[in-house]
């Protein structure tokens, strides 16, 4: 079937199998900071945001995009460089393969939520798993982020 | 929210150059010691496509691996025509189709202490996942659909599932006669032994007679799953010369280049294996678990093909920890002071051996000698052959089921003294300069094991927590203590290489053979370039890994980068300022002697002349005979420990044993801090790591073989809701042998949650686990014995 979204601002017109997921989709059409850390919706990697709201893509079919706006890093490039500088400045990124999908959801959080305390932003976002990190060095990011000049 | 460009250079580099500039001045204008941001990072936060499956050509065909449904059997018979008539599908390899020599998948230096007993497929199966078929095809539906259509008979065998009856079974998990290994580590197929050895110094049994106190206890620690983020994956080609090209996520780009060649069958010279950036190793990828899928396939139909495990798959088919049953005698005199440890360790390698017969040794190696005072040890064990997925390598390497067993005997013999054990420590613990019998011989040259038990104990209010304090509102909370160590490299083994070039205008380029897998290595490494260059750490460029240009390098494993590449950077830069002078004092028509190298220019001392290194650069690329590079490589006789002292303050509900982490410190004692920021990161996930393991992340198997916590769903990795607070600090000693003073600090994170915890449930409730993790049930059952 022939669906039509906007994808990082721009129209698309992708032909896709009924049972595709939204995050092949994604990746398929080159944004590849969507990634895909489990199959079970527990990890919060293949995070994107549909019409501005956080969804899990590997849980979402990608016919459900017709007629809406997908954002993924790709379109959030300034955002992604600003916030994740925060968890660059402290050494949090490490392999990074988790970086995108919870760096979309801080974004998220950032618009959603008004002056989070420590436990609103970690339950905010206890859907983006780390292997790497212990979390703590992205909550320093975090709270950093939030309290930077200008927000 | 309009569209940006997709996939654009990062922007906003003077940012990050700032701030970088901005803590080098802050240090003293050094960068080793400076929390510098990693050299990837800036590309990692923003997206780019730099992971294997990122730049895997889209026309890769999709590679899938038939798995088996029993956890011993014989593939009697397997028909795969059907299945082969689904369109798209290029080829289904069964074990008819592959070579015939065993090889091991374990990454490590030839030859291997891991037995050869993997054929890429076998007819013998045995485990429920083990490879049966590979499948290559245009689409992934159509590989699914044909793996669907292939028919196998088996036949079912008996299997060994409970790893205390495979020594002596009458089943068999190798019978073959071409199973072989290497190097004497107590191997015996006919007996299901992969390794065995027992190693003493004094008569044990004798000095522990005359004890006051003895524990004696045994404790289990399953085989958890590393669950790095990115899965298992790789992709493979045929270059311009027919070569295969194998890009993958690997720990051991060289080793997995030898092992692709063995099970392949084909010259090494054909081989080249490539390492982008990788989502996380923690040791699942020093094994090369997937790579001989894709690589096979590309070398039958000369097409790329890709392979991309599922969570499912690396669950159920890869590397995790050893099972192992530690059972830990240990006596003292009435005041505490250890006189013997008594370890046995059982262990279990699963279907093959990888890292079977060297992971059981750290359980001793890297638990006996965190004690100065006994007069005996004794260290034993069995690695065992089973039906479950092979065992391999997982951050802490047996060190950390050691650990667990040794000092939660340790944390119950401080209180059948009624003592404080972190006093019991002070009394019996290693120090700077003591030769440590069971630990090689080697000296400790560098430990600040009692700085780090201070400092952990003021971080945490040790005096006024322990060993429990009643809240009052049906709650408990209890503190527990744990000591650790780990080794920085395989001594006398591991090689670490760097070569560095000096390009025009005077930036070097830094060729790395390790494995930087998000620990940032790559970023360490520069620092310490840049440092021994009197460089800009801008102007270090760092490449790796590619075994065609990369200068041969073991791997990123076993603690070794820092310590050990570092001190080839090291060798590397001194060597190159050497060839630096020289080439100046060619230009400048003087003798070498007179001149000096201050990073940004070459100058006479006390004379006028001078040439900058920019145009020493430029210059050689004109008229040059002697390249301006240089390349060393490292070894270490020793392997030096890093220490640490963790602990932990829980909060237990009386009824329910329902268990809160509420705050876990860590002092470190890595020799010096060579990137505090990543150092810090490193230890804050290595202790939530071990919390996952100490407190939710269960191993169990069903009758018949079948590993139940297949998914994320139900292996629960620590959410950050589930970590508690966690909080490091640095007691740095010196260590003479390692680059400007460093250890390691890569594994030794991950060993003191497990022992620490047990410790402070045992203290808020009287409840002792044994067994991990350490589960609200398990702590429900303790305190209500009579309700069970």
């Amino acid at each position: 079937m022939k669906i039509q979204f906007q994808l990082n601002g721009k129209y698309v017109q992708p032909e896709i199998e009924a049972d595709m997921l939204l995050l092949d989709l994604v990746r398929e059409l080159g944004c590849a900071s969507v990634k895909r850390g489990c199959e079970t919706a527990n990890c919060g990697l293949c995070t994107v945001l549909m019409d501005g709201k956080p969804v899990l893509s590997c849980s979402v079919l990608a016919a459900r995009a017709d007629g809406h706006s997908v954002t993924t890093m790709e379109g959030l490039q300034e955002e992604a460089e600003e916030a994740g500088r925060f968890l660059a400045e402290e050494g949090g990124e490490q392999c990074g393969f988790c970086s995108p999908g919870f760096l979309m959801n801080v974004l998220a959080m950032e618009r959603e939520l008004k002056h989070p305390d420590e436990e609103a932003i970690k339950e905010y976002l206890a859907g983006n798993l780390c292997r790497c990190s212990g979390y703590m060095s992205q909550l320093r990011a975090v709270k950093k982020y939030l309290e930077r000049k200008g927000a | 929210m309009s569209g940006k460009n997709w996939n654009g250079p990062v922007k906003g580099r003077e940012e990050e150059l700032a701030y970088n500039q901005k803590v080098y001045e802050a240090h003293e204008k050094k960068y080793v010691g400076a929390p510098v941001i990693k050299k990837d990072a800036m590309a990692l936060v923003t997206g780019k496509p730099v992971y294997t499956d990122d730049l895997a050509p889209k026309d890769c065909l999709v590679v899938k691996v038939l798995r088996s449904p029993h956890a011993h059997a014989i593939v009697r018979e397997i028909e795969t025509a059907t299945a082969e008539k689904v369109p798209g599908i290029e080829c289904i390899l069964t074990w008819k189709d592959v070579p015939r020599n065993r090889f091991t998948m374990a990454g490590q230096t030839y030859p291997e202490p891991s037995p050869y007993d993997r054929l890429i497929l076998d007819q013998r199966v045995r485990f429920v996942g083990d490879a049966v078929a590979i499948v290559a095809g245009g689409t992934e539906k159509a590989v699914d659909q044909a793996m669907r259509l292939i028919r196998v008979k088996y036949q079912v065998l008996d299997a060994i599932l409970d790893f205390h009856k495979a020594k002596d079974s009458q089943i068999l998990v190798h019978p073959e006669p071409d199973w072989k290994s290497l190097i004497p580590v107590g191997a015996d197929n006919s007996r299901n032994l992969c390794a065995c050895g027992v190693e003493q110094d004094g008569d044990v049994d004798e000095v522990l007679k005359g004890c006051a106190h003895v524990v004696e206890q045994t404790y289990h620690v399953k085989a958890n799953q590393q669950a790095m983020m990115e899965t298992f994956r790789a992709y493979s080609y045929l270059d311009t010369y027919g070569r295969l090209n194998v890009v993958a996520s690997t720990q051991i780009p060289f080793h997995a280049r030898r092992i692709l060649a063995q099970a392949l069958d084909i010259p090494k010279s054909k081989v080249r294996v490539v390492k982008p950036r990788i989502g996380g190793g923690f040791g699942a990828k020093q094994t090369v678990v997937a790579e001989v899928y894709p690589a096979i396939v590309t070398w039958m139909t000369g097409k790329p093909a890709r392979i991309v495990y599922s969570r499912y798959e690396s669950q159920i088919a890869s590397s995790p920890r050893h099972e192992m049953e530690v059972k830990v005698r240990l006596g003292s005199d009435e005041n505490g002071i250890l006189q013997a440890i008594d370890v046995y360790t059982l262990s279990n390698t699963g279907a093959y051996g990888e890292h079977g017969p060297t992971t059981v040794g750290l359980s001793g190696h890297k638990s006996i000698p965190l004690y100065r005072t006994p007069k005996a040890f004794r260290f034993s064990y069995d690695v065992v052959y089973t039906n479950v997925m092979s065992a391999g390598a997982y951050r802490g390497y047996g060190a950390t089921q050691g650990i667990f067993a040794v000092e939660s005997a340790v944390n119950e013999l401080a209180d059948k003294l009624h003592m404080d054990p972190a006093a019991l420590r002070l009394k019996n613990m290693v120090r700077e300069g003591d030769v440590m019998p069971a630990y090689y011989g080697e000296t400790a040259l560098s430990c600040a094991l009692d700085r780090c038990m201070k400092r952990a104990a003021d971080m945490i209010g040790w005096k006024d927590k322990y060993p429990y304090r009643d809240m009052g509102n049906g709650k408990v909370r209890g503190v527990g203590v744990a000591m650790a160590m780990q080794g920085s490299s395989i001594s006398s083994i591991d090689v670490g290489s760097v070569s560095m070039k000096v390009n025009d205008d005077g930036f070097y380029t830094l060729m790395v053979g390790c494995s930087d897998m998000g620990t940032g290595c790559d970023t360490v490494l520069a620092q310490i370039a840049a440092d021994c260059m009197d460089c800009s750490y801008e102007d270090i460029v760092v490449y790796g890994t590619d075994t065609d240009i990369s200068p041969y390098d073991s791997g990123s494993y076993a603690s070794s980068t820092t310590y050990l590449t570092g001190m080839a950077v090291v060798k590397t830069c001194e060597k190159l300022r050497e060839k630096i002078l020289d080439k100046a004092a060619e230009y400048l028509e003087c003798s070498r002697d007179e001149l000096e190298f201050d990073g940004r220019r070459v100058y006479q001392v006390g004379g006028s002349k001078e040439i900058s290194l920019k145009d020493i650069g430029n210059q050689v690329m004109c008229n040059n005979c002697d390249a301006l590079s240089a390349s060393e490589s490292h070894s270490s006789p020793t392997s030096p420990p890093p220490f640490m002292v963790g602990m932990a303050e829980v909060e237990i509900d009386k009824e329910t044993g329902e268990l809160e982490l509420i705050d876990y410190v860590a002092a470190v004692d890595c020799g010096t801090v060579v990137n505090p920021n990543l150092a810090r990161v490193q230890t804050e996930g290595g202790l939530a790591q071990g919390i996952g393991m100490a407190l939710y992340e269960d191993v169990n198997y069903s009758r018949t073989g079948r590993f139940m916590e297949n998914s994320l769903m139900q292996y629960k990795i620590p959410t950050r809701q589930d970590v508690g607070n966690i909080r490091v600090e640095f007691e740095p000693s010196y260590e003479p042998n390692g680059p400007f003073g460093a250890k390691s600090i890569g594994e030794i994170v991950i060993n003191t949650p497990s022992p620490a915890i047990a410790s402070a449930v045992r203290h808020a409730v009287g409840v002792t686990v044994r067994e991990l993790p350490i589960t609200p049930e398990k702590i429900c059952r303790g305190m209500h014995p009579e309700n069970f």
